[in-house]
C-alpha cells in the first residue's frame, strides 16, 4: 500500500506547486500562447482518455458491459441538464439494475 | 443586474460551496470502494484539493494502473490552477506570506467566484468564502462517502465501478461545447481504448491524452487571428 502513499504525497506536493506557480510568476511569463493552448487541451484529452479506460478496460482486456450502459444514462442526464451528483447517482444507479437483470 | 454587495457575494459563495462540498461523497465512496483506505481518500482531499486531479488518481488505481501513473495524471490535470493563479493574483493583490496560504484555494470554483469581481475587496471574499467552504465541506462529504464506500461491499453491486466514468464525463462536458472539444476528447479516448490490450494499465491514459492534445495543437482552424505555428 505504501506505493499509493508515494503516489499521494506526489500528486499532493505537484498540484500544490502549480498553484502557488500560477499566484507568485509574473502574467507573462506563462501567458505564452502556445502554452495557453495546451493547458486547455490537456484536460480534453485526459479526461476523454480516462473516461474510456474506465469504461472499457478490465485490466489489460477490452470488456463491454453495464459500465457502458452508464456512460450512456450519464450522456444522457448530461444532456437534460442534471446537475452532478444525482448524475453520478443515477448513472451509478443504471449499472447495478441492468446487472441485476 | 444590480451591483453585488459583500452580503450577496458571501451566500453565492456558500451555495456554491454546499453544491460542490457534496460532490465530495461520491469522490470518498469511489476512493475506497477502488481499494484506497478512508484515511488516503481523505489525505487525497486535504492535501491535493482538486477534484479532478482526485478522480483521476484514484481512477488509474482502479484500472490497476501504478501509483506514479496515477501522480503524473493528476498533477497533468491540475495544470489548469497554475493559469487560475495568473488570472487571480491581480486582483486579489496577495503578499508573499499570504500567496503560500491561498495557494491552496485555488480550484475551479474558486476562481468563478474571484474573478468576476470588479474591486479588491469583492475579489477576495468570493475567493476565500469559496475556497474555505468547498474545502470544509468537500473534506466533510468525503469523509462521509468514503466510510460508506467501505461499508457497502462489493461496488460492482451499486455500480460504483461505473460512477467513475460518469463523473469524468460530468467534468469534461463544458468542454464538449466546441467541435474541438469534442474531437479532442474522442481522439483521447480512442487511442486510450486501442492501448488498453497493448500496455500496461495506466499508459493508456496518458498516452491516450498526449496524442489528443499533440494532434489538437496541429489544428489550426479555430485560431485564425495568428498563423498558428505549433
Amino acid at each position: 500500500m505504501s506505493a499509493v502513499w508515494v503516489g499521494i504525497v506526489l500528486s499532493a506536493a505537484g498540484c500544490f506547486a502549480l498553484k502557488l506557480t500560477g499566484l507568485s510568476v509574473p502574467e507573462r511569463v506563462l501567458t505564452h500562447r502556445l502554452t495557453l493552448r495546451v493547458s486547455d487541451l490537456i484536460p480534453v484529452g485526459l479526461l476523454g482518455a480516462l473516461i474510456a479506460v474506465q469504461v472499457f478496460a478490465d485490466g489489460t482486456q477490452i470488456v463491454v458491459d453495464a459500465r457502458l450502459f452508464a456512460l450512456a444514462v450519464a450522456t444522457g442526464l448530461l444532456a437534460l441538464r442534471v446537475p452532478f451528483l444525482p448524475m453520478v447517482i443515477v448513472s451509478a444507479a443504471s449499472a447495478a439494475l441492468v446487472r441485476l437483470l | 443586474m444590480t451591483e453585488p454587495t459583500d452580503r450577496s457575494i458571501i451566500t453565492d459563495s456558500v451555495g456554491v460551496s454546499v453544491a460542490v462540498g457534496l460532490y465530495g461523497v461520491s469522490f470518498g465512496a469511489i476512493a475506497t470502494s477502488s481499494g484506497l483506505s478512508i484515511v488516503q481518500a481523505c489525505t487525497l482531499s486535504l492535501l491535493v484539493f482538486t477534484g479532478a486531479s482526485q478522480f483521476a488518481f484514484v481512477g488509474v488505481i482502479a484500472a490497476g494502473g501504478s501509483a506514479l501513473t496515477g501522480a503524473l495524471t493528476a498533477v497533468l490535470l491540475g495544470s489548469r490552477n497554475m493559469f487560475y493563479g495568473i488570472a487571480l493574483a491581480p486582483r486579489l493583490e496577495l503578499s508573499r506570506g499570504q500567496r503560500a496560504a491561498a495557494a491552496h484555494l485555488v480550484i475551479d470554483e474558486s476562481t468563478a467566484m474571484a474573478v468576476t469581481r470588479t474591486t479588491r475587496r469583492h475579489a477576495r471574499l468570493g475567493f476565500f468564502w469559496t475556497g474555505l467552504g468547498v474545502f470544509t465541506l468537500w473534506n466533510l462529504s468525503t469523509l462521509i462517502g468514503a466510510v460508506a464506500g467501505k461499508t457497502l461491499g462489493d461496488p460492482r453491486t451499486y455500480g460504483l465501478d461505473a460512477a467513475v466514468g460518469a463523473a469524468f464525463l460530468g467534468l469534461l462536458w463544458p468542454r464538449l461545447q466546441t467541435r474541438m472539444g469534442r474531437v479532442v476528447a474522442l481522439i483521447g479516448a480512442g487511442v486510450a481504448t486501442g492501448l488498453i490490450p497493448v500496455t500496461a494499465a495506466g499508459a493508456p491514459i496518458i498516452i491516450g491524452g498526449a496524442v489528443a492534445v499533440g494532434l489538437g495543437l496541429l489544428w489550426h482552424t479555430d485560431t485564425p487571428s495568428e498563423g498558428a505555428e505549433a
